[in-house]
């Protein structure tokens, strides 16, 4: 189990987490169950959850695989800085999170999966991981060299008609064969 | 049209019957549960919250049986053994079970979100009908309780707690409720750690995570044992609802209404999944047995590239061309096991496989290996297997295109070996007159030793006068100018400078319209099998000239294209 990157599991869990907290969120309140005020707050918690954790973090060995579309998320991660490259940070919002949800019924199970969705976080940080946006690679392109723009003026130089001349007699010595005669002008 | 048919047309149909079984289901359950006269009361406390926690249970029932019969591999192997005699597409589907399995697992998770919501709203619903809250029946049906000459119908017993935290003290102090969330826990960590993600990069989580299944069936066998879903039960004399409900206060004093008296249904989940939880335990005992049975080792070979190469024998061991095993070496990982595509051919008295180091455990035992002394025999492995399809139909076309891209090849090996030893002993099972093969890979790295056995082949093909017996072609689709002008340089030579190998290797793709048209040329009147083992996009790209150049007259040449997973 030496190579595991505990933050992407945590990611995974705390996005799931953040969908059943809304959902659980969505049934008590259009449900008018007593104490929908957590509920609702469960909706803005579980909207909150599900952004932040969206945009998957690059990982320090191997293909990062991004979720479709998650280029806005990442810019918009990254600009908190430390507060969201550090794990610890993390695991201690999702774990202060996830407790109103613990006052309704509905929102239980959200509440139990983004503590434990923290906890995994918390034993990230502890490794020594943390959030790295994937940003697209620059194409750097070569410099064109500076020879490109100068093509040469003059035709190479060549040795003088006379050593050009095909010499049929000596073709071994030939410094090289004409296909075609050459005449000296 | 016709080729997605024959291809696919089997796959569709048991999903349209398991798609079928599913809805039936629910709608049969929905409507027991919500037009059921026993239910009357029940509903009036609940509406239709009542089938819609009810229906989805079906269903979760049924797929729950389901969910663990595609990964008795065991099992599937000897069902497949004994389908020889029904066709290969029926043998075909059952190496898609890990599909049938995800799939199976998406609905039970459909129906466990659907189910949890429905009983959120039943507890709710509920716990306002015990505060009194709605109606005069709602009130009166819910103060009956289990004591004397009475029975309760509503679950919830407790009023006097803060009416907000009651439905989440009823929910932890029922077994259902208990049970309900526990077992919902399992299944969402599961189906966290099953991500692709996680699963491609972090094997040992998925698997050991997974394991939580045992606590998911335990706790869904005991989920209805508290017999809480109340019907109306027969008393003598009958209480007929439609004529007692507005007379809640002469229940009990007027013989048309007696108290009206109900009862849990019989829990039936375990009914539904005992069988194969039995069937996965004798999975799990069976491939325990395989794995103390002892496997010697005939031969270890550290090949170039970091490529081991190990021969091993097993009593009553048998396989066919094609095949993998899963190999576990406990002196690396107890819990491990990783399949391998088998090298040999079943005519071989021993079978082999070739590891290539990509990750932790190959690795381990790589070295484990290296370090051994001269002709000892290598650490405890448990074998178990093989499993896969057999690919038999390469022997019953005359002519055979064989495209191996990558690691791919390795089954290719099996196959050409196999095939071999058949012409050396006139096997009649071998229709084979003439084998096409294209290799295709990135760089010959880690496969020198199918270099090795495509030379060996061809030294004995030679000296047989057989040299037409297997043209190949290898081509190698990842080349820089380095490559080439060493090509260049040599390309006189009467060996390939890559590969050693008498066939000159090729840079880039294979031009597949040329290499139709050379096999059409050559073989003019034959039935031709197109067999890869490689990438979907390949596969689509030989589909197609397969049907490009397939004559439609009989007596001209056929292609006929067979994607295998091996």
């Amino acid at each position: 189990m030496g190579k595991i990157e505990w933050a992407m599991w945590a990611n995974e869990q705390a996005l799931a987490s953040g969908l059943i907290l809304l959902t659980g969120g969505i049934v008590g309140v259009a449900g008018q169950f007593r104490g929908w005020q957590f509920a609702a707050y469960a909706v803005a918690a579980g909207v909150f959850v599900c952004l932040l954790e969206y945009p998957r973090s690059k990982r320090s060995k191997g293909t990062s695989v991004e979720r479709t579309g998650q280029y806005c998320f990442t810019v918009c991660v990254k600009s908190f800085g430390p507060l969201t490259r550090n794990y610890y940070v993390r695991a201690f919002l999702h774990a202060a999170i996830c407790v109103p949800g613990g006052f309704m019924l509905a929102t239980v199970l959200g509440c139990v999966c983004l503590g434990i969705a923290s906890i995994i976080y918390f034993v990230a940080a502890i490794r020594g991981e943390h959030w790295e946006p994937i940003l697209p690679r620059k194409e750097s392109r070569m410099p064109v060299a500076e020879s490109i723009k100068n093509p040469p003026q003059n035709p190479p130089p060549r040795p003088p008609a006379e050593t050009r001349r095909k010499r049929v007699d000596d073709l071994e010595d030939a410094a090289y064969d004409n296909p075609i005669s050459v005449t000296d002008n | 049209m016709g080729n997605w048919i024959i291809n696919n047309g089997l796959t569709a149909f048991i999903l349209v019957v398991w798609m079928g079984i599913n809805i039936f289901l629910f709608v049969w359950f929905y409507l027991f549960y919500d037009l059921g006269p026993q239910f009357f009361y029940t509903r009036h406390l609940l509406g239709s919250a009542l089938a819609w926690a009810r229906a989805p249970a079906a269903v979760l029932n049924f797929n729950c049986l389901l969910i663990l019969l595609p990964v008795c591999r065991n099992l599937l192997s000897l069902i497949r053994g004994s389908f020889v005699c029904c066709g290969r597409t029926m043998r075909k589907q059952l190496d898609n079970n890990l599909s049938f399995h995800k799939l199976v697992a998406y609905m039970i998770a459909l129906m466990t979100a659907v189910h949890m919501i429905a009983h959120l709203l039943n507890v709710e619903w509920y716990n306002n009908s015990r505060q009194g809250v709605y109606d005069a029946l709602s009130t009166a049906l819910s103060n009956l309780e289990d004591a004397g000459n009475t029975t309760y119908l509503n679950p919830i017993r407790i009023t006097n707690l803060d009416p907000q935290q009651i439905p989440t003290y009823f929910v932890f102090t029922t077994i259902a409720g208990l049970t309900g969330v526990i077992i919902t826990l399992a299944l969402i960590l599961i189906i966290t750690s099953s991500m692709e993600v996680i699963r491609r990069s972090y094997f040992e989580v998925f698997w050991y995570t997974h394991h939580l299944f045992i606590i998911f069936f335990a706790g869904l066998v005991f989920h209805g044992a508290g017999r809480i879903v109340r019907s109306q039960t027969t008393t003598d004399p009958p209480h007929n609802f439609t004529f007692c409900k507005d007379r809640i206060e002469d229940w009990g004093r007027i013989p048309q209404c007696p108290v009206p008296q109900f009862a849990g249904g019989f829990p039936q989940t375990w009914m539904w999944v005992i069988g194969p939880m039995v069937l996965y335990l004798c999975e799990r005992l069976l491939r325990f047995i395989r794995y103390v049975q002892t496997v010697r080792y005939r031969r270890i070979v550290m090949r170039p590239s970091k490529v081991l190469e190990l021969q091993l024998q097993k009593n009553g061991f048998k396989m066919e061309v094609g095949q993998y095993v899963f190999l576990n070496c406990p002196a690396i990982s107890q819990l491990e096991w990783h399949p391998f595509t088998m090298t040999s051919a079943p005519e071989e008295d021993f079978f082999s496989v070739h590891i290539r180091s990509a990750g932790d455990w190959t690795d381990k035992l790589i070295d484990i290996m290296q370090k051994l002394p001269e002709g000892a025999q290598g650490p405890k492995m448990g074998v178990d297997g093989p499993f896969g399809t057999a690919s038999e139909d390469v022997f019953d076309y005359e002519v055979a295109m064989l495209v191996g891209a990558g690691i791919g090849v390795t089954p290719f090996a099996s196959i050409l070996k196999s095939i071999w030893y058949k012409f050396k002993e006139s096997n009649p099972k071998l229709r084979t007159r003439k084998i096409y093969f294209y290799w295709l890979c990135r760089e010959t790295h880690a496969f020198e030793w199918f270099a090795d056995l495509l030379q060996v082949l061809e030294s004995e093909m030679e000296e047989r006068g057989m040299g037409d017996f297997l043209t190949y072609k290898l081509y190698l689709t990842r080349w820089d100018q380095s490559m080439a002008d060493h090509a260049k340089v040599h390309s006189d030579e009467d060996k390939d400078v890559v590969t050693g190998l008498r066939q000159k290797t090729y840079y880039g793709r294979p031009a597949w319209d040329k290499e139709f048209e050379q096999v059409r040329k050559e073989n003019p009147t034959s039935v031709v099998g197109t067999f890869l083992c490689g990438p979907e996009a390949l596969a689509e790209v030989l589909l197609k000239k397969c049907a490009k150049y397939s004559d439609v007259d009989p007596r001209k040449t056929k292609f006929y294209f067979n994607k295998e997973n091996f």
